[in-house]
This record gives C-alpha cells, structure tokens and sequence, in this order.
C-alpha cells in the first residue's frame, strides 16, 4: 500500500541526539521524512517560512539555547495555522510537573530522552503508529495525550 | 497443425490495462509491477466500471479492496465500541467475523498489514478515546464508564488507560480542564 509519509521536525541542540534520532526512523515500516533544527528560533523561522510544508509531527527538546521548548511550544500554539501539528516534547527531565504543564500548555506527547539506541527506536515507532491512527481515523487530536 | 505459444503476462496485462483505461477514458499512466496512477479524478462509477472490466480477465484492483474492507473494520468497531446497544455479551472476533462475513484470521491479517496496528490494540485506542469523551463530558464518573464499556473493574479500565496513554484518567481530567481555563482566559 501506498502510504503518504509522515514529515517529522525535531528542535533540539544536541547534534548528537539529532543524529540518533534521523537514524532510529530509517529503520521503521512507516515512511517519514525527519529533518532537524538547532533550537526554537530555528523551529519557528522554520515553519513560518511560506515555503514549508508543515510537519504532521514536531519533537522538541525541552533545554535548548536562544528559544527553549516551552516558549516554542508557546509561540506555536497562539498561532491557529499550527493547530494540526502534533506536539511531542523530546526531554531529559521527566519529573510530573514537566509532564503536566507542557500537556497543559498544548503538547500531545511527553519522551523522557532514553537511554540507548533500541529504546529510542521502540518509542519512535510506538508514537508514529498511534500518531497514524489518530491521522487516519479521523481521531480527536485535542484528546490525543501520551507519556513514555 | 499444433503451435506453440509462448506469453509474456506483463505485456499483457499491461495491455488490457491500456486499452480498458482508454475504453472508459480515463487520462492514466501505467507504472508497472501492477500499478496504475490516474492522472485525473475518476468517479467512483467509473471506478467500479473498471473494476468490473477487469474482473472479466482475472484482474482486480487490490489496494482498493482493501482499503474499503479496512474501513468497514474499523467502522465495525467504532461502532461496537460506541453504540450502547452492541454492549452484547459478544466476543469482539465472533462479533467482526460475523459482520463482515470473513474469517477473524483474514480480516485480523489484512489489518495489520495495512494499519501497523493489531485490531486488538485498535479496539483498545477507540475505548480509551470513548472514555476520554465520556471523561471530558463530565456527567458519568469512572466507575460507570467502567460499566458501559464491559470493563470488569474501574481497576482494570484505569490500568488500560494509564498503559495506553501513559497517564492516570484523573491526570488526563486535570490537563484538560486546566486547558480549558486557559482557553477561556484568552
């Protein structure tokens, strides 16, 4: 079957992290294409280019310079051109109070940053089939709330 | 006199392709290893028409098949899930198989090819997003959605939930009405 593929931004500082990451979605059946930012700033710029095609799904790492992941998530959700996108904040911390008040604030996924390689793959693979559910079936995204 | 004849069932096939798609006019370009775009909108009468000129040689149009049988899956069980009267004490494979008149094996099978997801895991996504609704809409509280959607225990739910979604249905409760003050404020 022919699957459109899922266009996947991350926002994150660490260039190593972002190298891991672009590698654990080569490996999964689901098509995505990933591309990478440094920071907010960048993710912003990014997407309010006019030439962009806008992500199904934006990870975000929490701790990045110019524009962290908070004020990023801020910005993107007072601008109803984003209210698609999924959220995902891609973060070492994974205390209850950061989970919560990033939901709150708008995301719709919480990854505490794994440990290695094989978990980081299972976890990507998890959201991007849950994230084509709610894509295919018509799903309510305002509902669409995950920890992992 | 006896000949021998030798096929080649590419060409052909690809030829039969060709001249139906050109009998019913549709604009469409043949990419090979069973393959067809359309370079046009096609009606679904056209569409069916197709199909049925092809069923004459043994073709059929696969994918589409199988789209509509995935859909008539997942219809199934958002209607199982979400329909208070199909409550029936019916096993979720029995109830599926009978619908759709196919083996629980096949339809279970094809699902998963086509969805990256078992129809097990699927029924478990739509009964979580059920109580999320019935969570945001305020008037039933856990133990009753528990009753209405055949759980054995308001444990069990919960711990569907929280497996699933990752948070407690109270956390989830809580976000959403924070949420929801947020958006009243602005």
């Amino acid at each position: 079957m022919q699957h459109d593929s899922i266009l996947i931004t991350l926002a994150d500082d660490d260039e190593d992290d972002r190298l891991f990451f672009i590698d654990a979605f080569e490996e999964l059946k689901i098509n995505t294409i990933v591309n990478t930012v440094n920071n907010g700033r960048e993710l912003l710029n990014y997407i309010n280019h006019p030439d962009t095609i806008l992500p199904n799904i934006i990870f975000l790492d929490l701790n990045m310079p110019i524009l962290n992941g908070i004020e990023s998530l801020k910005e993107i959700k007072l601008n109803d051109k984003f209210k698609d996108i999924v959220i995902a904040i891609y973060s070492t911390s994974s205390s209850d109070q950061d989970v919560e008040d990033t939901f709150v604030l708008g995301a719709n996924i919480y990854i505490k940053k794994p440990s290695n390689f094989d978990s980081l793959k299972k976890i990507l693979a998890e959201i991007v089939t849950i994230n084509w559910q709610y894509h295919t079936s018509g799903l309510n995204k305002d509902n669409f709330l995950l920890r992992l | 006199m006896r000949v021998f004849i030798k096929f080649d069932f590419n060409t052909i096939c690809n030829k039969i392709l060709e001249e139906k798609l050109d009998e019913i006019q549709i604009k469409h370009r043949i990419l090979g290893f069973g393959e067809v775009e359309f370079l046009e909108k096609v009606s679904n009468e056209k569409l069916n028409l197709f199909s049925q000129l092809l069923n004459n040689y043994g073709i059929e149009i696969v994918e589409n098949q199988k789209t509509i049988l995935i859909q008539k899956i997942k219809d199934a069980i958002v209607d199982m899930v979400f329909n208070e009267d199909s409550t029936i004490n019916v096993k979720s494979s029995v109830y599926l198989s009978e619908k759709l008149n196919h083996s629980y094996g096949y339809l279970s099978n094809i699902f998963s090819e086509v969805t990256y997801t078992s129809i097990e895991n699927f029924i478990i996504m739509q009964k979580i997003e059920y109580t999320k609704q019935l969570i945001i809409n305020n008037q039933l509280s856990l133990t009753e959605i528990a009753f209405k959607l055949n759980y054995s225990s308001v444990a069990h739910l919960s711990s569907q939930f929280k497996n699933t979604t990752g948070i407690t249905p109270s956390a989830f409760q809580r976000i959403i009405n924070k949420r929801r003050e947020i958006a009243s404020k602005k």
